[in-house]
């Protein structure tokens, strides 16, 4: 009776494709898998490498994933403390003194998506050759770029959020009772914003943690291109690493998810 | 050959027998029975929750049901798919077509029962002038108002002249004057067209306004049906009385078939009730100013007062604690804490029991 | 940020378009002709399957586990996974891939019989598949999800059947939403660097990685500038197809809010 007047697709279709496509799917990963449980020329599986990753045995080939892997981490931190340091201050300052440069700022942070991180390389090979003279080429001068890079998406997940908590009204509010403007931000804003924030943060630390690009033409270590390198050494070791990386990634988009979920709705 | 034409009128009749629709957890329907005679303008009213949207979309097959008979024009429909039993529908909202011009939503009925395109456009042409609105037949929906949202919907149901035309809360989303108009215009062009009409609402205002008849529901079954005279003045239980109008709950006993209000005998409209302490229901309207000469007057004390434009209502609590609110012409304006005397003016009242 | 004129410079400085002129060296054609197919093909291919997918999803609620478990996984195969899903594919596919073993030992058939082409142009259709088929989810479902439920219902109310509402109502309704996902898919493919970096070591099939040698290059000093008109060309292109977004758009906003 129903199947003219729903949207919905029956339950068997939704289930066929999403069967087959997820079947499809999982073929890379299960190969991923299975690719790295191989024991040798005589056939047949074992976990012996998986062991070797976490008891800590790997040789010293694999410095340089470990490098990375820290390398990768500092760059997340910083990353994430300039997006909150620099970006998330501009935007509450411009939601409520200049409003009118909103539609700017939306352009300025939405830019970097349409740029192919390939074409930012290009143009920033030149300021990197400044930079390293200035400051040495280690990989934490790196975070300036990512901050580039993260912006889109960072600032999409605090705008929502200041939306949604209508920061102008509480500022009003908050100002009326008569507090300074550093307790507006610290006790007010900063507590309404957390959830933009920490979705701003993930996702940010999920970029930093999967960018090859700039990483890669720019010469310096992170997980990515470490992991190429190691790829060549011992492709075992370096599957079962990106395997965990993307877990891990997984993971981390699945907790944003419950964050950006997980609170009550807004009754109004 | 016109729209109005007589020799083209469809209508039929209608009816819902027995209807039983379960949802996870919840009995929607209950077993309700409801006609329809051919032309005629049946309401559905009731709180959020009782039923009436699930009945309707029962009888426009968006819903299937679990046990009963659905009539149309007297053949039980209960297996037609919605497509094919040539219904009219106008919901609530967001329902017309957004990539369409109004006069290309218009015409999609039409155009599903295979009319040649000149027809189609004359005849959509014609519906929208009926309507109103024969100079917006080019635009999209989001450029129109609300108001003119739904009388697009409502000349796109009618076009194809249905056998029955279903109303879900059309008015709900709509601000107040344009609703109050635009529920005029849909009983007008409705009685002009002569179409079994099954309008569902939960403003008991609206419902007494425009329909031939009203049907309450509570809680899956129908309470009463009745003209809105009826329903109003002879509601035969305590929901029907407070959901239909105002009314005021006053302590009194039933004593030899009538009923004893504040020293006050009042008839009752059911003689037939039980002996013993019950509520009474007073409408604002039955209860008004009197003068001490007056032998039922009762003094009481006013609390608050309010200007309503035509009228006014003011709400006032007798010595013993009992507060009522009486509906009475403007000019008589008394201020809180005044004293007054009021009485009651002996209409028959109903009565539910303590 | 836009040193990228530097497209227009040679190293020593003088005005020069050499380097524009380049361009049109066929082997550099033949690597953006090769980009442009590769993306064309993995975006169309990408829109369909996930359109389907998107399909398959109306109707599952928002706040539900399986709608939390397809957005994260979207996200991570869409967004994050270049290089290791050069690594996924090189298990799948490759040489001794998962299922390149298979299909030798299970069914006789080999597939690269005729060559290794995983390491080529045609080895990164898969790959790019398969984050186009995520991105295309997560770029499309929103349209998808505004979908009325009040306008299959009218449909139906009219005298409508199912694929006379799609046909009429669905594909018009989402016919922008849907090119202007394919347009994204295509600029997405096109710009993206990581997973063919990952799996070519040598050899520049595609314009990205024309840029790499360009800025990598030892042999030829002065290459980086080449990069630069590398670079240009990559925006024009990209210009192109953001514009025509913006045209797609656009027409919709006739009807659209």
């Amino acid at each position: 009776m129903s199947a003219t007047t729903t949207l919905a697709p029956s339950r068997l279709t939704r289930w066929i494709i999403l069967g087959v496509v997820g079947a499809v799917f999982a073929i890379p990963i299960v190969a991923m898998a299975e690719f790295t449980m191989r024991r040798g020329l005589d056939g047949g599986y074992d976990l012996s490498r998986w062991t070797i990753v976490f008891t800590g045995q790997l040789g010293p080939a694999y410095m340089p994933v470990w490098q990375g892997i820290q390398n990768s981490v500092v760059l997340a931190l910083v990353t994430v403390l300039l997006m909150l340091v620099l970006l998330v201050p501009t935007m509450i300052l411009v939601t409520l003194r200049f409003p009118s440069l909103q539609r700017v700022l939306e352009f300025i942070c939405l830019l970097p998506i349409s740029i192919p991180a390939i074409v930012l390389v290009v143009g920033l090979a030149p300021v990197y050759q400044v930079i390293s003279r200035m400051l040495g080429s280690g990989t934490w001068s790196l975070a300036f770029a990512y901050g580039i890079l993260v912006l889109p998406f960072a600032y999409r997940a605090v705008q929502s959020n200041i939306e949604a908590v209508d920061v102008v009204t509480l500022t009003e509010a908050a100002r009326s009772l008569g507090a300074g403007w550093v307790t507006v931000i610290v006790r007010v804003l900063m507590p309404n914003l957390r959830r933009g924030l920490l979705a701003g943060a993930f996702i940010s630390v999920a970029v930093v943690l999967g960018e090859f690009t700039i990483a890669s033409l720019l010469s310096r270590t992170t997980l990515q291109t470490a992991l190429v390198v190691a790829s060549k050494a011992d492709a075992f070791i370096a599957v079962i690493f990106a395997l965990l990386a993307l877990l891990f990634a997984f993971i981390l988009l699945l907790v944003i998810g419950r964050i950006g979920r997980g609170r009550p709705e807004r009754t109004s | 050959m016109t729209l109005a034409d007589p020799s083209t009128r469809t209508s039929a009749p209608v009816a819902l027998v027995d209807v039983v629709k379960r949802f996870p957890g919840l009995t929607a329907l209950d077993g309700v029975s409801l006609e329809l005679a051919p032309g005629e303008f049946v309401a559905l009213l009731g709180p959020s929750g009782c039923g009436k949207t699930t009945a309707l979309r029962v009888l426009a097959g968006l819903e299937s049901a679990d046990d009963g008979h659905i009539l149309i024009d007297e053949r039980d429909v209960v297996d037609v798919p919605t497509n094919k039993r040539d219904i009219g529908m106008v919901f609530q909202s967001y329902s017309l077509f957004p990539h369409l011009t109004v006069a290309e939503n218009v015409e999609f009925g039409l155009r599903m029962r295979g009319m040649p395109t000149v027809d189609r456009r004359q005849r959509a042409a014609d519906m929208l002038d009926m309507v109103g609105l024969d100079h917006h037949a080019t635009r999209f929906a989001h450029q129109l108002s609300g108001g003119q949202q739904q009388r697009v919907a409502l000349a796109r149901a009618l076009v194809t002249q249905p056998r029955v035309l279903l109303l879900d809360e059309p008015l709900s989303a709509l601000d107040a004057k344009v609703r109050v108009g635009l529920r005029d215009e849909i009983r007008r062009i409705q009685t002009e067209l002569g179409i079994t009409t099954l309008f569902v609402t939960h403003d008991q205002e609206e419902a007494l306004a425009v329909a031939d008849r009203v049907a309450v529901m509570r809680s899956g079954r129908i309470e009463q049906i009745g003209t809105p005279e009826e329903l109003y003045s002879r509601p035969i239980s305590d929901f029907v009385a407070d959901f239909v109008g105002l009314s005021n709950r006053m302590p009194a006993e039933v004593v030899g078939g009538v009923a004893v209000i504040e020293g006050q005998q009042v008839p009752l409209i059911d003689a037939d009730a039980a002996p013993g302490s019950v509520h009474a229901l007073v409408r604002p309207e039955d209860i008004v100013f009197a003068s001490e000469a007056d032998a039922h007057s009762r003094p009481a004390v006013v609390v608050t007062t309010s200007f309503l434009g035509s009228l006014r209502r003011t709400r006032v609590r007798f010595t013993d604690g009992v507060e009522v609110t009486l509906q009475h012409e403007v000019s008589h304006a008394p201020g809180p804490g005044e004293t007054v005397r009021v009485r009651l003016t002996g209409r028959p009242v109903a009565v539910s029991r303590v | 940020m836009l040193a990228l004129w530097s497209g227009f410079f040679q190293r020593d400085g003088s005005f020069t378009l050499d380097n524009v002129a380049a361009l049109g060296d066929p082997v550099i054609v033949r690597t953006f002709v090769t980009s442009l197919w590769l993306s064309a093909l993995t975006a169309v291919v990408g829109a369909v399957v996930g359109a389907l997918v998107c399909y398959a999803l109306v109707g599952v609620r928002p706040d539900g586990a399986l709608r939390s478990v397809v957005d994260a996984i979207s996200g991570v195969l869409a967004q994050f996974g270049g290089v290791m899903l050069a690594f996924a594919f090189v298990a799948t596919i490759g040489i001794q891939g998962f299922v390149t073993v298979v299909l030798r030992d299970q069914f006789g058939f080999n597939i690269y019989e005729n060559g290794v082409w995983l390491y080529e142009a045609p080895g990164l259709i898969l790959p790019y598949i398969y984050f186009q088929v995520p991105l295309m989810v997560i770029v499309f479902l929103p349209a998808l999800q505004a979908l009325k439920p009040q306008w299959a219902e009218a449909n139906a109310t009219l005298g409508g059947t199912t694929a006379g509402f799609w046909l009429r109502i669905g594909f018009p309704v989402l016919a922008p939403s849907f090119l202007g996902s394919l347009l994204l898919l295509f600029a997405n493919a096109f710009s993206s660097y990581a997973t063919a970096a990952a799996l070519t070591s040598q050899g520049q099939s595609i314009v990205p990685l024309q840029i790499r040698a360009a800025l990598t290059s030892e042999t030829v000093l002065g290459r980086e500038n080449l990069a630069g008109a590398l670079a240009l060309g990559m925006i024009v292109v990209m210009a192109i197809v953001m514009s025509l977004y913006a045209l797609v758009q656009r027409r919709a906003a006739r009807w659209q809010r």
